[in-house]
């Protein structure tokens, strides 16, 4: 079977047999194994397994032969790295002085309540992380939120709060056809 | 590619552009796009199947008025451009029907955006020419309207020497924030000694409220890799590098198409237009750090390390990345290179004040009517800026400040509306010109309440090297928040404004000495505020949430103190 076989030369390359390393691998050879390129490696493995675990910075440090705590030190200085999982939905909330004018810290207040979520957390049930950002870049539809990658603008703090509620209660629904695809 | 044959090409997408009786362009910018700026494009697919040879569907850039997108220009052959504002599907294909197919063609008049209206005739659009007018995703398109003409002509008919000289002579400075002379800058990177030098552009921006270079690289990116290309004739590199944001997929997509495209007609890459000059452009994504858009941090992300400023000297233009000389300029200076070398630094030198040449993009945001991208000459003052421009307040309001330069800026009252826009007079003000941002802010904005939202932003985005910016920042950021709830005393405002002059003075990079500027200068300007919070426990604006009674508080210590004695 071709799975199996693939598996197996993972395994040669990363003992967990994650074939999510390949991508990383491919990065890395993209790169040419180069130190300076460890920002772009972080970025591949941030997409490829949502966030960065401990395991993957020392396969990154080991990879590019840099020592663990310089991958660590970069990783963590960065804001757009995560070294926690994130929820099934993201929600942004962008806190860009245009939007913070428009009143866009209403809207941040009014997810917090509904969700009892801090900014930067993950509600305990795994469906939603709210996150604050330092402006988007859409300015002129002040205040932007921005739902799992799409953006919405001039949003008032209801109608925000109204999206995040149709989006988390969509989320089961998502989870059924994850499922589905699955066993499929 | 060669001169003729880059002539040749120009030519060839003109004649292919006459063809169609209608161009319809449509901005496909990240802020039309979140409008639903796709879905007109699906919408008119299969209608405009049909008319191929008739009709062409362009998605262009930004078009300026992001505030009310999705836009829309129909241009008729030998018409003037018309122009539709908050184009939803259905209005689209009105339009199609009514204007574009119709044997009289009649424009829908109520959502049609005047020629003539202020919007557009107060701006002066040099760098932004193409923005909104071509497909930044075809090379053609950019090529037909000149492109990488200039550099063509800069690699046979100047030498490096005359390009920096042409830059002098123009008075172009850098459109970063600083407003350092970029001529000089090349030519003090031209005559570093080296073997090996970089070009690099700072896209790395973090500033709140700002997205000037974000539209840039998205709606014309082959100009930003022209300026880039030229700059490393200038200077004798052979690499560039562009350092985006990874907040900015599309310009990030864009430019990786545009840098292809060039690379295979030999516009870019070895032997560029089969010269002896060899350039390859690398993409760089940040990783959200605001400090990164210093010069110093830059360098460092770029090389992989975490951006953390370093002392300078040495400047970048004789150690920078890898050690090697390295010019840095900002995305929006190198969209100026082009037009200075096609048409002269004397006809640059045109635009603008005495000491500020050119024009300059503004990202005009906040409580205005016309929210959006504008570019101006310099010079122009303010009040034109958000009066006419911007179509001035939301009925009701009036207009209190406008913030520029974001967190190291600071605010311009109304009693100064009449200053001229250039980098001199903002600093006279205790702001600065930035990268361009520009926030206008009504009665309902409370200024204490601003400065501790930047410091806010300061705080977190302090690297954390230097002492004076690490703790500094909590500490203004701590006693802002004193002031806003309305538990501070007059002590903390002496202490506050001690500790603005300290960290100003005694911080590693600009980020640092910056950032009591949003303070200084609210204090400044309104200083009533902040003493109203302090003494009546109110917030002049309404905006604070003053519920506690702190004055009880302290009656209480003083309460408990006494039994204690």
């Amino acid at each position: 079977m071709p799975a199996t076989q693939e598996k197996k030369e993972v395994a040669k390359e990363h003992p967990s047999g994650d074939p999510r390393f390949k991508m990383i691998d491919r990065a890395l050879k993209r790169c040419h194994y180069q130190q300076d390129s460890l920002i772009e490696v972080l970025h591949t493995a941030q997409e490829t397994f949502g966030y960065l675990t401990e395991d993957l910075l020392i396969y990154v440090a080991q990879q590019l032969k840099l020592p663990p705590s310089w991958v660590y030190g970069v990783a963590t200085f960065y804001h757009f790295f995560s070294m926690k999982p994130q929820g099934e939905h993201t929600c942004v909330v962008c806190l860009g002085t245009a939007c913070y004018v428009k009143r866009a810290g209403e809207v941040v207040n009014l997810i917090k309540a509904e969700f009892s979520l801090e900014p930067g957390k993950t509600t305990a049930d795994g469906q939603l992380s709210l996150v604050t950002a330092r402006c988007v870049g859409s300015c002129g539809l002040a205040p932007v939120v921005v739902l799992d990658g799409t953006i919405v603008g001039k949003e008032t703090p209801e109608q925000s709060l109204e999206r995040v509620k149709k989006l988390v209660k969509s989320g089961s629904g998502s989870e059924a056809k994850l499922q589905e695809a699955k066993t499929s | 590619m060669n001169r003729p044959e880059l002539q040749a090409m120009a030519e060839q997408e003109l004649e292919r552009q006459k063809k169609f009786r209608c161009r319809v362009m449509c901005c496909t910018s990240t802020a039309c796009v979140s409008s639903g700026a796709n879905s007109l494009y699906e919408t008119l697919k299969p209608k405009l199947e049909k008319l191929k040879e008739d009709v062409e569907f362009v998605p262009t850039g930004c078009m300026g008025l992001c505030g009310r997108g999705p836009l829309m220009t129909v241009q008729l052959q030998g018409q003037e451009p018309v122009i539709y504002e908050n184009v939803t599907p259905e209005l689209a294909l009105e339009i199609l029907d009514k204007h574009i197919l119709a044997h009289k063609p009649t424009p829908i008049k109520d959502k049609v955006l005047p020629n003539d209206w202020p919007f557009f005739t107060k701006q002066t659009r040099v760098v932004l020419a193409n923005s909104g007018a071509v497909d930044p995703e075809r090379l053609e398109d950019y090529v037909s309207r000149g492109g990488y003409s200039a550099l063509a002509h800069a690699l046979r008919e100047m030498t490096p020497r005359d390009v920096c000289h042409e830059l002098i002579d123009s008075g172009l400075r850098g459109r970063g924030g600083a407003g350092f002379p970029t001529g000089l800058k090349w030519n003090m990177v031209r005559k570093a000694a080296g073997d090996r030098k970089y070009v690099v552009a700072n896209g790395d921006e973090g500033d709140p409220g700002a997205y000037m270079d974000r539209t840039l690289m998205e709606s014309d990116p082959h100009r930003v890799l022209e300026g880039m290309a030229i700059a490393g004739y200038a200077v004798g590199a052979e690499q560039g590098y562009v350092y985006v944001r990874g907040e900015y997929p599309l310009a990030i997509k864009r430019l990786e198409k545009a840098i292809r495209a060039a690379e295979r007609k030999g516009l870019l890459g070895s032997r560029v237009m089969e010269s002896g000059f060899n350039f390859r452009i690398d993409i760089r994504i940040g990783a959200g750090a605001f400090v990164c858009g210093e010069e110093t941090a830059l360098m460092a992300s770029i090389m992989g390390k975490r951006g953390q400023p370093v002392i300078r000297p040495p400047y970048p233009a004789e150690s920078g990345l890898w050690g090697c000389p390295t010019l840095i300029n900002n995305v929006e200076t190198y969209g100026n290179i082009t037009p200075i070398i096609n048409q002269g630094a004397a006809w640059y030198s045109q635009i603008g004040t005495a000491k500020s040449k050119g024009t300059k993009i503004f990202a005009l945001t906040g409580n205005v009517i016309n929210s959006g991208l504008i570019e101006v000459p310099m010079g122009i003052t303010l009040r034109e800026i958000v009066f006419d421009i911007g179509g001035g307040m939301v009925p009701g309001r009036t207009y209190k400040a406008a913030q520029t330069g974001g967190p190291s800026g600071g605010c311009i009252p109304t009693e100064h509306l009449d200053t001229p826009v250039d980098y001199e007079s903002l600093k006279a003000l205790g702001s600065m010109m930035g990268s361009g941002g520009l926030i206008v802010m009504d009665n309902t904005t409370c200024m204490p309440n601003i400065a501790k939202f930047f410091m806010e932003f300061c705080m977190d985005e302090s690297c954390g090297k230097c002492v004076p910016c690490r703790v500094g920042t909590m500490q203004m950021h701590r006693l802002l928040e004193h002031i806003t709830n309305g538990s501070a005393t007059e002590d903390d405002l002496k202490r506050l404004e001690e500790l603005c002059l300290l960290v100003r003075d005694t911080s590693l990079c600009g980020l640092g000495n910056s950032s009591p500027n949003p303070i200084l200068s609210t204090l400044r300007y309104f200083r009533h505020e902040y003493e109203a919070h302090i003494r009546e426990h109110k917030c002049l604006a309404g905006e604070c949430n003053i519920t506690e009674v702190p004055v009880l508080e302290l009656a209480e210590i003083k309460h408990k103190t006494v039994e204690v004695s």
